[in-house]
């Protein structure tokens, strides 16, 4: 009874804190709440007191809209509840049961009057394939094929017809397979089997997603299958209520749907930084030794190379990693770099805090070092006091709860919303290495002379190239998030994108950075629009991890070469300031350009090409790449 | 028990119809509360479910006309679980 009795007092005082008018203190009270009881009650108590601060907290408004064939409105207050705790406030649109077709192809139907940021289609196998269902012992192979095909064509034009009406994010589920397959167990002997057809959908709709931007398979077989499909149904109430979900099961259905709303509204962690003694070993360095901690592939050491594995597969997905512990460097440096059991090595780490400070202050550090926000940062730390510092000093820290036994905590760092990602790109994958290059990279800056050595020592080689249907997700990625480097802060979509490179007086290009240390990848584009003498430059952006080694006058050079080629005398550009793109503010006048018009909105540049040609920086080698999309 | 079970019942209701713990007796129903809809019932059913782990029978959900009711379906459910 405990529990029910610091429950109580939490939602006394939330609704303390609503009546006095402190909302913040209020939703992270709810938050607590959330973490310490998710269920039907307490989603229906957080949904009607956000209800009541909605207007005081600074949350991201999505509007979701749900197509289904059964009965959902029990995992709404659930959904709700997760996506406000998230800082997410939802408005839910449900359509009517079974009305999904005509929701879908009818344009004028109240799903695009509603205008979704987002929409879930959820329909039962029974519902969509009854035949393939309940009737399947009647079928042939014939039979089973055609049906196969009737419901892959379903989908086919389901998500065509959405695709020409709406540009929302589209979250199809995908079809359960039965429980107890109507041939029994010779079910898994037939080569047209009721499961082997139902996964042979599965495959089909995972291809058609593909084959449309936005939209996205969220595996409803494979949620089942992980619960138990036993445990996940309640017949009686599916044929009372429409409702086939057990109710301690309807929770995680709305988790799942989170782990796309949480990418979709950029409620993502973009780093994870751990603790080392008993997190990713067992034990304590500094007294245990390389010897006494637990770390093999044996019990108890395999639960931490377990998390360790899990931690390698978030790299993969782009995501990075670091380290804030209190330790003696020296000592947790050696079990880094040479304890045999170890699966994660300094390498994997992009930036390392290991001294005896508040690792609140150490998270700062790190967020300043991998120049992302505080709210991009996961904290995982076996220590609870800890966790609740940092929870009290940096609210926007995502920090993972740990169980107690480190069995379950490789398990616990996968269940984590804030590091799922729906699409993943080249750059994404390889990110870790780009930031412990530079770190090596900062070290040998600092043995040189002149900056002329390091930049030679740094054989840096540039491909330019002009957008091609490979690099245009990529240039208008870069377009939408770069800040710092950019001179005019434009963003662009991909139809933007390719629209202008198909024009004769547009180039749209982009350049990619290699050195001694490895590849940076593509990060930087360029815009320009010739126009009579000029060429002015629309756009000129640069990753903020290539800036301060002249491969921005690299590309200023070219542009003012290959507008000389096209026959062009003056190059030209605007400054216009923001926020965060001081570092290009004095681009243009230490590039030769001279100032011709300012206002408050910025300033206008332009540079004579035959009197003053940018010289080439001679330490970085140009492999120039024609073609693209023109 | 059936104290304990009471209390526990109505946090659950209170929760759900966004009124005061101490406002609900065992009387209360959907005809002195408002918000108790038949949306709401399924709620309540589910959550009573999720807390005490047991599936309702229909026969059952059709005796819980008040939260009286329910507290007794609830004891008579946990004592034929338990034993």
């Amino acid at each position: 009874m405990t529990s029910d009795n610091k429950s109580s007092d939490l939602r006394k005082e939330i609704d303390d804190f609503i009546a006095t008018g402190s909302a913040n203190l209020a939703a992270l009270r709810m938050a607590e709440l959330w973490r310490k009881e998710s269920g039907t009650g307490t989603a229906a108590f957080v949904v009607s007191r956000h209800e009541k601060i909605r207007d005081k907290t600074q949350l991201s408004k999505y509007r979701l809209a749900i197509l289904r064939s059964f009965t959902l409105e029990p995992v709404l207050p659930l959904l709700r509840a997760a996506a406000f705790v998230n800082g997410i406030d939802l408005t839910v649109h449900l359509g009517d049961f079974n009305a999904y077709v005509q929701a879908i192809v009818d344009q004028d139907s109240s799903l695009y009057k509603f205008a979704p940021d987002g929409v879930i289609l959820a329909v039962r196998t029974a519902d969509l394939a009854p035949d393939l269902w309940q009737e399947y012992a009647d079928l042939d192979p014939d039979g089973v094929r055609g049906s196969v095909q009737r419901v892959t064509n379903n989908f086919q034009q389901w998500i065509r017809a959405f695709r020409e009406r709406s540009q929302a994010a589209l979250i199809v589920h995908n079809l359960e397979q039965p429980a107890r397959p109507s041939a029994g167990t010779l079910d898994a002997q037939l080569e047209s089997g009721q499961c082997t057809a139902i996964q042979q959908i599965n495959s089909d709709l995972r291809r058609i997603a593909g084959e449309h931007r936005g939209v996205y398979v969220l595996d409803y077989d494979g949620l089942i299958a992980r619960q138990g499909r036993l445990r996940w149904r309640d017949e009686r109430k599916w044929l009372t209520a429409r409702m086939p979900i057990a109710a301690d099961q309807l929770i995680q259905l709305s988790r799942e749907w989170m782990r796309f709303l949480a990418p979709l509204t950029g409620k993502i962690c973009k780093a994870l930084v751990v603790d080392l003694d008993n997190t990713l070993w067992g034990g304590v360095i500094g007294e245990d030794g390389m010897q006494g901690i637990k770390l093999s592939a044996e019990y108890p050491g395999a639960a931490f190379q377990a998390l360790q594995r899990v931690m390698l597969d978030l790299t993969r997905r782009g995501i990075l990693l670091a380290v804030s512990s209190k330790n003696n460097p020296d000592d947790a440096m050696e079990a880094l770099e040479s304890h045999p059991g170890m699966l994660l090595r300094p390498k994997n780490f992009a930036a390392m805090r290991i001294n005896w400070n508040d690792k609140s202050q150490n998270l700062r550090e790190i967020a300043a070092e991998l120049n992302i926000g505080i709210d991009s940062l996961a904290f995982m730390d076996d220590n609870p006091v800890e966790r609740e510092q940092v929870r009290a000093a940096l609210p926007e820290v995502t920090v993972i709860d740990m169980p107690e036994d480190p069995v379950e905590y490789a398990a616990a760092l996968r269940e984590c919303p804030a590091f799922e990602r729906l699409t993943l790109s080249a750059e994404d994958q390889q990110r870790t290495s780009f930031y412990v290059a530079e770190r090596e990279r900062s070290q040998a800056e600092q043995t040189f002379q002149t900056k002329e050595d390091f930049y030679r020592y740094l054989e840096q080689e540039a491909e330019i190239a002009p957008v091609s249907p490979s690099s245009l997700a990529r240039i208008s990625q870069l377009t939408q998030k770069t800040n710092q480097f950019n001179l005019t802060t434009r963003r662009y979509s991909e139809p933007q994108i390719e629209e202008m490179a198909a024009k004769p007086e547009w180039q749209v290009l982009s350049i990619r950075v290699r050195d001694r240390f490895g590849d940076h990848g593509l990060v930087g584009v360029a815009i320009t629009r010739d126009e009579n003498e000029a060429c002015e430059i629309d756009t000129l952006l640069l990753s903020c991890r290539v800036i301060g080694r002249t491969v921005e006058t690299a590309l200023l050079s070219f542009l003012g070469q290959a507008a000389v080629a096209r026959g062009r005398s003056r190059l030209s550009g605007k400054f216009l300031p923001t926020k965060k793109n001081a570092p290009a503010k004095e681009f243009y006048a230490q590039h030769g350009f001279e100032l011709q018009t300012q206002n408050s909105d910025g300033s206008l540049w332009q540079l004579d090409l035959k009197q003053h040609p940018i010289a080439w920086p001679e330490w970085i080698k140009l492999n120039k790449i024609d073609g693209g999309i023109k | 028990m059936t104290s304990t079970t009471f209390e526990q019942v109505r946090g659950i209701a209170s929760d759900l119809f966004a009124v005061p713990q101490d406002q609900i007796t065992g009387a209360s129903s959907p005809e002195t509360i408002e918000s108790w809809d038949s949306t709401q019932h399924l709620n309540f059913v589910l959550a009573l479910e999720e807390k005490f782990g047991f599936q309702l029978s229909p026969e059952e959900m059709e005796q819980m006309h008040n939260v009286g009711d329910v507290v007794k379906v609830v004891d008579s459910k946990l004592q034929t679980t338990s034993s």
